[in-house]
């Protein structure tokens, strides 16, 4: 099973690739909307690619409580 | 109230033999081809297998992020208007953006976003459709990411009407400085239609040339209009931009002008919805009213970019409607299709080839039309085979499109 940190860096790479952000500035800390400026269609396509690449679901109506990167690791490392 | 004059002060493209306006003349004038195999394995079982892709790949020339937010057709565009509105020298922040427009023409539209998404819906279900699917897949996807790139905020339109699009998208935008309603319009047309499925469709419509696809024949050779040997056209992709200005405009900010839009013609067959009317009299009529609406006579024009495509019939009717309109003029007249070089770019021709009638002009240089080894005896014109001096003094050129669906456009561009 990934390690936090793998997971973290797995998803840095997918904001990285939607948005452009640095992989680095992805941190646990970071919020989506105001640190990292990821707009909600870019969510959308970050929790899809994240779907395929870490094997989980993660749907619609559990995206609004995912607010920061954190969030968004935890989330996974609960399903897979 | 006299008319309102319209001059071209900024020129871009991307197409097949170049990425950008300088590269893409040069190879013109020395008759360079654009077209080739594909050896991709998306082609290996179509009945065509050859096409013109562009030069320069627009993902090479964009950033990456932007770029994957935009079909094809809109990264052509943009890449052609970046460069047209440098060209100009026109600066966004000087400009009241309610003032400026855009009338960017595609054909199809985004056609690889559409079909990938559903190849994404097919393999692995709705999930995976992309939530930017409709806004890349749009057809006035490429005009509003124009506009968004040069901040007009007057009409952005979309010109649809095949492979006059491109034209069309010229001609509604002077119609727009005429009318008042924008000083500056960004005009052209962007296509990007080379996939198997379109690729399949016009190939089993025998629009496509088969010509080389199967006998390993050199790929270069095979768009040839007027040719005898011709026996269909040769899919190409790319964009063309122009900004139009009105002329009071560029001359208050001493722009360079490179050619006035004199007039247009726009007309349909009524005929049938792909084939044209064999004795072209839809094409005549848009030919006559952009004389009529220049106000100049047959003998003002000395070169025509023809739509040519290196189709047995469109090319032979073409013909009759330069000798039906120009009369005896048409004797010295120097007629090239440019197609012969970068295959036909559908909604993207167009525009690509204002550009070239627009660098005729100014550089007095007709390019020339090539692989024309055996001139079809039911075409008389004079057809440049090499690049032609054209004559010094007030001229007029005439850039002509014609489309499915039975639209004629033709664009009546004069010295300055």
């Amino acid at each position: 099973m990934a390690t936090t940190e793998e997971i973290r860096a797995g998803l840095a790479e997918l904001v990285n690739e939607v948005t452009g952000l640095d992989a680095d500035e992805v941190q646990l800390d970071k919020s989506f909307t105001e640190d990292l400026d990821v707009d909600s269609l870019s969510m959308v396509e970050i929790v899809v690619a994240a779907e395929e690449k870490f094997g989980v679901t993660i749907p619609d109506d559990q995206v609004k409580n995912l607010k920061t990167v954190g969030d968004a690791v935890s989330y996974i490392e609960g399903q897979s | 109230m006299s008319r309102t004059r319209v001059v071209v002060t900024g020129l871009g493209t991307t197409n097949p033999l170049g990425g950008d306006v300088a590269s893409t003349w040069e190879a013109m004038l020395a008759g360079r081809s654009g077209v080739r195999r594909l050896t991709e394995d998306w082609a290996a079982d179509l009945p065509v297998k050859i096409a013109a892709q562009v030069a320069v790949d627009p993902t090479e020339v964009l950033d990456r992020v932007k770029a994957r937010r935009l079909d094809r057709t809109s990264q052509l565009a943009l890449v052609a208007a970046a460069e047209a509105w440098a060209d100009s020298g026109l600066d966004q922040a000087e400009l009241d953006g309610e003032r400026v427009g855009v009338a960017m023409a595609s054909g199809i539209g985004g056609v690889q976003t559409l079909l990938s998404n559903y190849d994404a819906l097919k393999e692995k279900g709705p999930r995976r459709v992309s939530p930017l699917a409709v806004p890349m897949l749009m057809p006035n996807a490429p005009a509003a990411q124009v506009s968004l790139l040069i901040g007009a905020r007057a009409a952005v339109n979309t010109p649809v009407s095949a492979c006059a699009s491109g034209n069309e998208g010229v001609a509604l935008a002077a119609d727009q400085i005429r009318l008042g309603r924008a000083d500056v319009v960004v005009a052209g047309g962007t296509e990007a239609a080379i996939h198997p499925l379109p690729m399949a469709a016009f190939a089993n419509m025998m629009a496509l040339s088969k010509t080389g696809s199967e006998d390993g024949g050199d790929p270069t050779t095979v768009s040839r209009p007027w040719d005898t040997a011709r026996d269909g056209f040769v899919l190409g992709e790319g964009a063309g931009a122009l900004v139009l200005e009105s002329y009071e405009h560029a001359v208050a900010r001493g722009a360079t002008i490179y050619a006035e839009v004199l007039g247009a013609g726009i007309t349909a067959d009524g005929h049938d919805i792909a084939q044209p009317d064999p004795e072209g009299r839809g094409g005549t009529r848009a030919i006559a009213r952009a004389l009529e609406e220049s106000g100049i006579s047959p003998a003002d024009v000395v070169h025509v970019n023809a739509h040519a495509t290196s189709t047995p019939q469109g090319d032979v009717a073409e013909g009759l409607m330069l000798h039906t309109t120009l009369g005896k003029h048409v004797e010295d007249v120097v007629v090239t299709s440019t197609k012969s070089m970068t295959g036909h770019l559908l909604g993207g021709a167009g525009a690509l080839e204002s550009v070239a009638t627009v660098l005729a002009i100014r550089d007095r240089t007709s390019p020339p039309t090539i692989n024309l080894d055996s001139q079809d005896p039911l075409v008389e014109l004079d057809i440049a085979t090499t690049a032609r001096d054209l004559p010094s003094g007030d001229v007029a050129a005439l850039n002509n499109s014609f489309g499915f669906g039975g639209a004629n456009v033709a664009v009546l561009y004069g010295s300055i």
